[in-house]
């Protein structure tokens, strides 16, 4: 007797296992479109942004390889040539009449000429270059830190992030290109604005005629095509308000993993 | 965490031959199922991962032409699509498996992984991440906690710990191991040999790698711990041990799940479940008394 109810007892666990067991991944797809999930998964990006932020030094160099290291092909990714007639005309002329806004939280808003950012301190890195997808690759990267040319704006206390608005449309419905970063990443010694990749002028499929160059992130951080910059103390009010068009499309903020 | 091999009070006790233990402290069993579930969504959200450029390679960066194992789709002459995997300079048809196989939608697709092997099972980079690095958290934390009581309470020093006996004997438990007969009585008390190096080994040789992998993957990490870069010999390197570690995982799994069901399914699951554990000997009576 006990044997026969123990026989149907282990049958109904191991259904119920099983049940539940398939319930479960069939369920990670349907959880995965609920917003409440993206929200609690993705939440967990800051808790491995302050442990990044604890064990990493504040001015902690990324690796810096050799001439040698440097890919013969660097793969060039997500937008390739702008569809955008003011962008195509910008650069016809050799991007002459390109000028980079920067205003927001800042003492004195400017616009840059490509002379006028060509002709500030530049520093070349060989740094490597990682994508979200997974691959690497090892560029040489010229152009000024962005800290000396937000030192020429001189930043309001209560700017906390660095957007950068891009020249190339995503979609139809008019979205562009846009990122931000925080403060500290923008005063990182190795956050350039790049003019050139290994010696020559950066070309269209890499983001000229200027973007941007992080050394401790991943690839869609570094916004191309980049035609203005603002300081700003919050990036909420900006796109679908998760900071950047990746970030909008599902990818964490932070972006050191 | 109690000893493995605890008796539990006599009112358990079954007829004589049979003899209830408790194999499993409470908190092996919930720390065991919490890594049960962890590791499942984190082996099938890195599969998604991997998805999204599905090919592997050696050094600091990646050397395009020239993969140490990829996974793709090729077209023939007549325009049929074949799904290929590469390992070194081997090619395999892979089609319906690796490389092109039916989408969520029904459609055949290029992609590295099939969807049921995936998380989510369409192609989608973010949620794996994000599944991924959510899950990392608790796989950490749970095998910190692991660690810490195993040593604390000397879980891992009796019961996992070879003991000269088992090395004495390992040649012999592992052509029993072979032959799929399994330790009864007495034996059956605690784990043997070949169980306990394969549990040592997944705790202190392949948890550890996979950890630090991951790690070295960070390029804000790489900037903090550059030794990372040296150990690996590289950021693409270490991403190809990350997988080799986990397919380790994967394979220690499906073991683990054969032996669980070839050695006492019920037993073994109610073990893991209640803490319970029969051990079937002809003297078990006897030898109660004297304890």
């Amino acid at each position: 007797m006990s044997e026969i109810i123990s026989v149907r007892r282990r049958r109904l666990v191991l259904g119920l296992g099983a049940g539940a067991g398939s319930l479960l991944l069939g369920g990670c797809d349907r959880l995965s479109s609920l917003p409440q999930t993206q929200s609690v998964l993705l939440s967990a990006q800051w808790l491995t942004r302050g442990a990044q932020r604890a064990l990493v030094g504040r001015d902690s160099l990324a690796p810096e390889y050799t001439r040698a290291d440097i890919a013969p092909v660097f793969r060039a990714n997500g937008t390739l040539d702008p569809d955008n007639p003011q962008y195509q005309a910008l650069a016809a002329n050799g991007f002459k009449d390109w000028r980079l806004k920067v205003d927001g939280l800042l003492e004195s808003p400017k616009e840059f000429s490509l002379d006028d950012i060509r002709s500030m301190p530049a520093q070349t890195q060989i740094t490597r270059h990682d994508c979200v997808e997974g691959w690497s690759c090892i560029g040489q990267w010229t152009g000024p830190r962005l800290r000396d040319v937000l030192a020429r704006v001189v930043p309001k206390p209560q700017a906390r992030y660095v957007m950068f608005f891009c020249a190339d449309p995503m979609d139809h419905h008019g979205d562009y290109y846009y990122e931000s970063i925080d403060m500290r990443t923008a005063a990182h010694p190795q956050t350039l604005l790049a003019y050139a990749l290994n010696g020559e002028r950066l070309p269209i499929k890499y983001g000229a005629p200027l973007r941007l160059r992080l050394g401790r992130q991943l690839g869609y951080k570094m916004a191309k095509y980049v035609m203005h910059i603002r300081l700003v103390s919050s990036y909420r009010p900006f796109g679908q308000g998760r900071g950047g068009y990746w970030e909008d499309q599902g990818y964490s903020w932070y972006a050191g993993i | 965490m109690e000893p493995a091999t605890a008796t539990l009070p006599s009112t358990d006790r079954s007829a004589a031959g049979r003899v209830f233990i408790l194999r499993h402290s409470l908190a092996v069993r919930i720390l065991h199922w919490v890594n049960f579930i962890t590791l499942t969504l984190m082996l099938m959200s890195g599969l998604q991962i991997f998805n999204a450029h599905p090919a592997l390679y050696w050094g600091a960066t990646s050397h395009f032409s020239r993969p140490l194992l990829s996974m793709e789709a090729m077209e023939d002459n007549q325009g049929h699509v074949w799904g290929v995997t590469t390992v070194g300079s081997l090619s395999f048809v892979t089609t319906g498996v690796f490389g092109w196989s039916k989408g969520s939608n029904g459609n055949y697709t290029d992609r590295g992984f099939p969807t049921w092997a995936t998380l989510p099972g369409p192609r989608w980079l973010a949620m794996g991440r994000a599944w991924h690095f959510f899950f990392a958290w608790v796989l950490v934390i749970n095998g910190a906690l692991y660690v810490t009581l195993g040593i604390l309470s000397g879980h891992i020093r009796r019961d996992l710990w070879l003991t000269r006996v088992d090395w004495r004997r390992l040649r012999h438990t592992f052509v029993e191991h072979v032959r799929l007969r399994f330790p009864k009585g007495d034996e059956a008390r605690r784990y043997n040999g070949i169980q306990k190096l394969s549990y040592l080994f997944i705790l202190f040789v392949v948890a550890p790698l996979v950890v630090l992998t991951g790690l070295t993957m960070s390029p804000t990490m790489d900037a903090g711990w550059p030794w990372l870069l040296w150990i690996f010999d590289g950021r693409q390197s270490a991403r190809t041990i990350h997988f080799i570690c986990a397919m380790t995982l994967l394979g220690f799994f499906l073991v683990h799940i054969a032996m669980v069901i070839l050695s006492g399914l019920w037993n073994n699951l109610r073990s893991m479940v209640t803490g319970r554990y029969v051990i079937e000997t002809a003297t078990a009576a006897g030898r109660q008394e004297h304890e």
